[in-house]
């Protein structure tokens, strides 16, 4: 049956517990405390772009901009009303994630129709665009704080909420790439022609991943926003689409393990450089990790995991027929 | 309708270049007709401009009575055409089973709701769509294969899985690119007798692109032949081949 | 009321920059249109062309031409150097990769230039090496600077349009980028025209580098960022992979960018290029000067 994904479901919500436990113990210090609920928000974010451009084959260079616009308008809904009420923190998440998909959907309306390589730079534009408005915003929207940045934001994101947001994420998804619909979304990154000329549509489906990806970007911005209190236009600027690209092409395109994996090995390579190397070459740490980078893509082309899962992130495997009896597991 | 297609005064540009000028035939309901004609002659463009990848200069392509022009490929094929390619276009990364799975998935009718929450809609169609997928493999005796990517099947694999990925779709009309292309004289022989296993089982219309006389020959009721754009000739295999214009098209003047 | 002659100096501004973009621009075009690499680390090699001025001007003490002849010189072995060890390699896998690597060595050269013990992180000024001289014409000012980097710009098209449409390595880069696998089977050594590809368009982008800091006397690591991206966009919206494109794309980003900075708001004025660009793939999605190619079905 669905043993192995029962089981890692299991492990994860343990893993958690644990984590949890050692955290109100201080055996984790407040510093890493945080860099681990940053991984795992990065992750979900990241995970969105897998799924628009590891799954779907639309090259995105504009993720961030959901995130961004996750981060502020969840910002925005606890600021100016909920304040610390968790309900009100989730009705914010989760205002965070439409924003992005709403958003995601009118300018994939008129994008998503570009070949990859033109798509890659309207995306690029349109995220450029969304951080020119933020710095500009509190000109509409005086609390956002344009480019000197929007402050107070309550503080509500705790690792519960992040490990919960994380687990989800990762089930949804798998459970949306491992049906029909999902099935759908591969076509039209494997071959547009013949999965048109199969019914799918194709126009349909690019909105679908590009739509949920932009969704899971809102949540993690949301989560980011109310981890660090404080936002400012320039966590959403293009390096910042090149730092989530880079997670979903090092961890393997279309691979979620990959992802998952790249980007949490992606955030703690970062600090753990940073508390390794001594201080006089700290700076060096910049010029290593691209270094790395190249080495890697050079070595590995398609990327550490390369299209293939972790088991219970596989498809389920489906039995092959014994004469008129078939079984799925 | 007595004819399932109709194709009617149909014309196709591209720039300067008449690809295709003026061409009529209909395929009846039911039948197996060949359209044949040299490199060049215009017969995918025809398959394209049915199945709605290119959209007609002027003309008329109906499919039951009903205009195919300006309606999206994935309409049409979900209308009831389906078709296969003269490069293979499979779903190269993904597993044979998924091949096929997804051109089921014009027919499915469960959500994404339905998929997030693995819900009794998915769970008993996604089982009844995985085993008509397995029963259509095993029919086109790739069953074993399954898992494989498709990619990594030999070419004559690959072209037999294409045709089962069609089928998939529940067509009424079937249009296949080349069938035979790159195969040996055995393997024609069963891809023929294939070509009429499917028409009964299926109860299919066929229309087929090939430019190898024999295959054509071998199975088709009625044939077309193509070149230049244009309709050169029509009538019953026998018919076609002591035609002299037709041999003359296919070898140049001088050898009728 | 719009006063005629600020308009007409901002046109002037506009043209400036234009031209300085294309020289970038022209680089991006004609190394995506030999290998389709978007080359991330272009703009780079735009920064250190114009360090090595730096350098050469401050340090060395050199005039104008020579300084300018030799930071073309050195971004061409930077150029080759990077072609070879980390994008030739990669000739043959998925196009991502060779991209994520362009991307690894735009942030290696940015981050080692910031070192310490190389430039430092912090802006540096840039000496102009010659005299700036002004003259009013009908109210409006031009100074040497925008002469030097018209004639300059022209002289190097003029270059480039001789290489490419004169000699037969001119001819090879076109049949190359028409069709990679073929110009191989022809007999044509494709490893020699990419490098040499990339080399004209690491010049060209040297040079703007040195013109580029003349103009806007200011020098730091990450320079190359944005003028790199606007670049990259000009390139796109003239039609990438076609030269004269990279020509009035640069132009028109150029014009766009200033004209937005005097009359609407210096916080926009980028976005507003963007603007441009998508607004123009979404009506002719190959760029304004690109030509359509059907997919075979």
């Amino acid at each position: 049956m669905r043993s192995r994904e029962t089981t890692a479901l299991g492990v994860a919500i343990v893993g958690a517990i644990i984590i949890e436990v050692l955290m109100k113990l201080g055996v984790i210090n407040p510093y890493w405390e945080l860099i681990i609920q940053y991984a795992c928000i990065l992750t979900i974010a990241t995970l969105g772009l897998n799924m628009i451009y590891g799954f779907n084959g639309q090259f995105s260079l504009g993720h961030v901009a959901f995130y961004g616009l996750g981060a502020y308008a969840s910002a925005i809904v606890t600021k100016a009303w909920t304040g610390d009420n968790p309900l009100g923190f989730l009705a914010a998440i989760i205002v965070g994630g439409l924003v992005a998909a709403i958003v995601g959907f009118l300018i994939g309306l008129p994008i998503l129709r570009l070949g990859s390589d033109y798509l890659g730079i309207a995306t690029l534009g349109f995220g450029y665009i969304v951080k020119v408005t933020f710095d500009n915003a509190d000109a509409w929207i005086p609390m956002m704080g344009g480019s000197r940045g929007m402050t107070g934001i309550v503080k509500m994101t705790s690792w519960p909420w992040v490990a919960v947001a994380a687990i989800l994420a990762v089930v949804i998804m798998r459970n949306v790439v491992y049906s029909s619909h999902g099935r759908a979304v591969l076509s039209v990154r494997e071959n547009e022609i013949a999965a048109s000329a199969m019914g799918i549509d194709i126009a349909r489906y690019k909105t679908v991943a590009f739509v949920m990806g932009c969704f899971y970007a809102g949540i993690a911005g949301a989560l980011y926003a109310h981890l660090y209190s404080f936002l400012h236009p320039s966590n959403f600027d293009f390096l910042k689409s090149v730092d989530m690209l880079l997670i979903v092409v090092l961890g393997g395109l279309g691979s979620m393990s990959g992802t998952i994996m790249a980007a949490l090995g992606w955030t703690f390579l970062l600090e753990g450089l940073r508390v390794i190397l001594p201080p006089e070459i700290l700076d060096f740490r910049f010029v290593i990790y691209p270094l790395l980078l190249i080495i890697a893509m050079l070595l590995r082309p398609k990327g550490l995991f390369g299209g293939m899962e972790w088991s219970f992130l596989r498809a389920p495997k489906v039995e092959k027929r014994a004469h008129g009896v078939n079984t799925e597991s | 309708m007595a004819s399932i297609l109709k194709v009617d005064s149909l014309c196709k540009n591209f720039g300067g270049l008449k690809a295709v000028n003026n061409v009529s035939f209909t395929v009846e309901k039911g039948g197996l007709v060949g359209l044949i004609g040299p490199n060049g002659a215009g017969k995918t463009t025809i398959f394209n401009l049915v199945t709605g990848h290119y959209e007609p200069t002027s003309g008329q392509v109906l499919f039951e009575d009903k205009s195919l022009v300006g309606v999206s490929p994935s309409a049409i094929t979900r209308r009831g055409v389906a078709r296969t390619f003269q490069n293979i276009r499979l779903f190269g990364e993904l597993s044979v089973l998924d091949n096929v799975r997804i051109a089921f998935h014009c027919r499915v009718g469960y959500s994404l709701v339905d998929s997030v929450f693995r819900l009794p809609a998915f769970q008993h169609e996604e089982r009844k769509l995985t085993e008509q997928a397995q029963m259509l493999l095993e029919m086109f005796n790739l069953g074993d294969k399954q898992d494989e990517k498709a990619g990594s099947l030999p070419y004559g694999e690959q072209r037999r899985l294409e045709i089962a990925r069609a089928l998939a779709t529940k067509p009424q009309l079937l249009l296949l690119d080349e069938p035979a292309a790159g195969m040996n004289p055995s393997e024609i022989h069963t891809l023929l007798d294939m070509i009429r296993f499917i028409r009964k089982r299926f109860d299919l219309s066929i229309l087929l692109i090939e430019h190898q006389m024999r295959v054509v020959m071998g199975v088709c009721e009625r044939i077309f032949v193509m070149d230049f754009g244009e309709i050169l000739a029509e009538g019953t295999p026998g018919e076609i081949q002591s035609n002299p214009k037709v041999i003359e098209a296919y070898l140049g003047k001088g050898v009728a | 009321m719009v006063d005629l002659s600020y308009l007409a100096q901002q046109v002037i501004n506009g043209l400036q920059l234009g031209f300085v973009y294309a020289l970038i621009a022209l680089g991006y075009t004609m190394v995506y249109g030999i290998i389709r690499l978007i080359n991330f680390a272009h703009g780079d090699i735009f920064m250190i062309g114009a360090y090595v001025g730096f350098f050469s001007y401050s340090v060395l003490h050199w005039d104008f031409l020579p300084g300018i002849l030799f930071s073309m010189v050195v971004c061409v072995i930077v150029a080759v150097i990077i072609e070879r060890l980390a994008y030739k390699p990669l000739r043959n896998a998925p196009r991502i990769a060779a991209l994520i690597t362009a991307i690894g060595v735009s942030m290696f050269l940015e981050y080692f230039t910031s070192l310490k013990f190389v430039f430092g992180p912090n802006p540096r000024q840039f000496p102009r090496p010659f005299e700036v001289v002004t003259w009013q014409i009908g109210g409006i000012n031009v100074n040497s600077i925008q002469l030097i980097i018209l004639v300059v710009t022209l002289a190097m098209l003029a270059l480039l349009q001789f290489v490419v449409y004169r000699t037969k390595m001119g001819m090879a880069m076109r049949g190359v980028s028409f069709d990679f696998d073929t110009a191989k089977l022809m007999g044509i050594n494709v490893d020699v025209v990419v490098s040499f590809t990339f080399a004209l368009g690491s010049a060209l982008a040297g040079a703007g580098g040195i013109l580029f800091a003349i103009a806007y006397p200011q020098v730091q690591p990450f320079m190359g960022i944005m003028p790199g991206l606007k670049a990259f966009v000009a390139a796109v919206l003239g039609g990438i992979g076609i030269i004269p494109g990279a020509l009035l794309g640069a132009l028109i980003m150029g014009q766009a960018e200033v004209l937005t900075a005097a009359f609407v708001s210096t916080t926009w004025k980028d976005a507003v290029a963007f603007a441009i660009l998508i607004i123009v793939l979404m009506v002719k999605p190959t760029g304004l000067l690109g030509k359509r190619g059907t997919d075979k079905v």
